[in-house]
């Protein structure tokens, strides 16, 4: 699907972005919007928005859509897909309607600094960090068996590990990539990674605009995906997951893809024997937007939880499909200075509270957004610095005795 | 108002800086280069002052690795005209040099205003902006940081030491080392750079004349070396914060 520029000759803006959110899947069920205000209530930052999804259906329909892209709260957006799941008519809140007026906000050049940064630096080094392309693989350094770079094995392989931005750099994920490592060569699995070919999967820069950057991404990880014979691709990163699973495809780039607890949940009986100690506590799970509500991966990460000795798995209020967002979607990742100005409180903090109510010692996830983000919440939320945030592939690794 | 805005592309520090076998210089094999980010800030002043007041803008740049792409970015953001400078660059072609040969390629342009970065981490032997006022005969102001044209004289805020910003005038055709444009450079989506790619077209220009004799030449280079000085603290954690403490005490900080 190309990038539509709005212009403005003859129809009026609110005319042609009404008419661009047609070239969507299920974009015309915009019509028949009942302007109940669900989205408006269920949406995380909806009480703080000048407009949120219903309001802004509202504008359009007032041939007032100009004011929409005039505000800046459409960023406080999240894509965490709340409104999406409650939308009684099933309008593609996130996938249509907000990640389109994002596009118009920043083709008009109104988005925030800290996007910006993110964004050309993921333009220039394939990664909304900034880090070298050239460091992308130095995370796997010292695991043994040694992890596998396709430019240098040469052979195919059954499983291609797409690592991603923030298991591949940050510091509180890379932890999570050695232990799935772990994981994977405890099981024999035959495995590679792309290394220094791999570049941003871009769907969170896709879902805060940039759709010219996310089709200049997911070209480039095809050139290099194309080389090379596999069986699959798994990854950690459900953001991944959701552009091999539901973007690439419409891009013509095609490769079946599982998140790696689908993966590793298949192999319960081959993990469970592997197990050596105990993880005496209890646990409760995060259910990610993009693994969750967006792509219906509910089980999976349980059964992985549960088959852990001495884990009691433990659910919060909210789980499941009105699982609470962590903040970082649709670019939230990389907007917090933005968010904190607006709104004052983290979208994190509220999980880690519920994540105590329920008395749990460890919060479990399964989205490399979420360890970082949690675990700077425990921080600050009184009383939650014992809860352990941990994924679930370093509690799988833990129990193996790694 | 015919602005041109001559940059230059610099060694990115992101990546690992490897010097060169030669011990004078940096690898050219594993150097990425960029924008100077000062350079950045004057195509967006450059940018800025056309869409007030008209006019048209020009850029040029070396050819250098990932020169087409700083281009293009700049024609997406507004250039008119792009210039790619062709010639021998190698490093050790200093901004003396540089200056003398661009200035003559600036000339026939007849512009208004000259707009480069004040300075770039790759100068060694001044920064180009006043070295090009030199050569063409103009005015020159440097650490600026706001600019507005009118009757063809520029009001430039300059920027001093200690906090201190004095507003001046300045008769053009002249000059401007820019420390920031009015705003911060403006982020350009990824379409339209790749729509800039399709449309606009890139000048080549050879420059000739490159006289090197006379600039600095590097006799050594070298990464900074660890001093005997610092104290490595062993221990577990409670043990090293104890230590801290007692040194501070000791160093009258605490």
């Amino acid at each position: 699907m190309a990038t539509t520029t709005v212009s403005q000759s003859s129809t009026t803006f609110s005319q042609s972005f009404y008419a661009s959110l047609h070239e969507i899947a299920g974009g015309e069920k915009v019509r028949t919007c009942l302007q109940c205000g669900t989205c408006n209530g269920v949406c995380p930052y909806g009480y703080l928005m000048d407009y949120p999804p219903g309001k802004m259906v509202a504008a359009l329909r007032a041939q007032r859509f100009e004011r929409v892209t005039e505000a800046d709260t459409v960023w406080m957006c999240v894509s965490c897909y709340a409104c999406s799941e409650v939308c009684p008519v099933r309008i593609p809140l996130t996938a249509g309607l907000m990640t389109r007026a994002k596009e118009e906000l920043l083709l008009a050049g109104n988005i925030p600094s800290e996007l910006q940064v993110a964004l050309e630096n993921t333009q220039r080094y394939g990664n909304p960090l900034g880090e070298s392309p050239r460091k992308r693989a130095d995370w796997a350094k010292g695991v043994k068996p040694r992890v596998p770079i396709m430019s240098e094995e040469r052979r195919p392989v059954d499983v291609l590990w797409f690592v991603g931005d923030y298991g591949s750099y940050h510091p509180r994920v890379q932890p999570v990539s050695r232990a799935l490592a772990n994981v994977l060569n405890a099981l024999h699995v035959d495995f590679g990674i792309l290394g220094a070919e791999e570049v941003s999967d871009g769907d969170s820069q896709r879902l805060a605009g940039e759709r010219g950057l996310f089709e200049m991404l997911a070209a480039k990880n095809e050139r290099a995906l194309s080389q090379y014979e596999f069986k699959e691709i798994i990854t950690g990163d459900p953001h991944a997951y959701n552009a091999f699973k539901n973007e690439y495809p419409k891009l013509g780039i095609v490769y079946p893809v599982r998140h790696y607890t689908e993966f590793l949940a298949e192999r319960l009986d081959a993990l469970k024997s592997l197990f050596k100690g105990e993880v005496n506590a209890r646990v409760t799970y995060h259910d990610p937007c993009y693994l969750g509500r967006a792509n219906d991966v509910f089980e999976a990460p349980r059964q992985l939880l549960s088959a852990i000795p001495g884990v009691e798995l433990v659910e919060m209020p909210h789980n499941r499909t009105t699982s609470l967002c962590c903040g970082g979607g649709g670019g939230g990742m990389w907007m917090d200075g933005f968010h904190w100005e607006k709104a004052h409180t983290r979208l994190s903090e509220w999980r880690v509270r519920e994540a105590m109510q329920v008395g749990a010692d460890i919060l479990a996830v399964a989205c490399p957004y979420e360890a970082p983000r949690f675990e700077d919440a425990t921080k600050v939320v009184p009383g939650a610095s014992r809860l352990i945030v941990k994924d679930i592939a370093e509690l799988l690794a833990e129990a193996m005795g790694d | 108002m015919h602005i041109v805005v001559p940059v230059k592309l610099v060694p990115d520090l992101v990546e690992e800086l490897v010097i060169d076998p030669s011990g004078t210089t940096l690898d050219p094999d594993t150097l990425r280069l960029q924008l100077n980010e000062f350079d950045g800030h004057a195509i967006e002043q450059a940018i800025l002052l056309k869409e007030r007041g008209g006019g048209q803008v020009t850029v040029m740049a070396p050819d250098v690795e990932g020169v087409d792409d700083v281009l293009y970015t700049a024609a997406a953001k507004g250039a008119d005209r792009l210039i790619k400078l062709c010639g021998n660059f190698g490093q050790s072609v200093n901004n003396h040099a540089m200056a003398c040969a661009v200035a003559n390629l600036i000339k026939p342009l007849q512009p208004d205003l000259v707009l480069t970065g004040v300075q770039s981490h790759s100068d060694l032997d001044g920064s180009m902006g006043p070295l090009l006022a030199a050569y063409l005969g103009f005015p020159y102001v440097g650490y600026i940081a706001g600019v507005t044209l009118s009757d063809g004289r520029a009001v430039v805020r300059k920027e001093y030491p200690g906090g201190l910003v004095a507003e001046m005038e300045v008769v053009l055709p002249a000059v401007l080392g820019i420390q920031a444009a009015d705003q911060p450079p403006r982020y350009v989506a990824f379409t339209r750079i790749r729509q800039a790619m399709k449309t606009a077209s890139i000048e080549e220009q050879t420059v000739e004349g490159l006289d090197v004799s006379g600039g600095p030449t590097v006799s050594r280079m070298y990464k900074p070396e660890a001093a005997a000085r610092a104290t490595m603290i062993e221990g577990k954690p409670d043990e090293v914060a104890s230590r801290l403490v007692e040194l501070f005490r000791e160093l009258g900080v605490l």
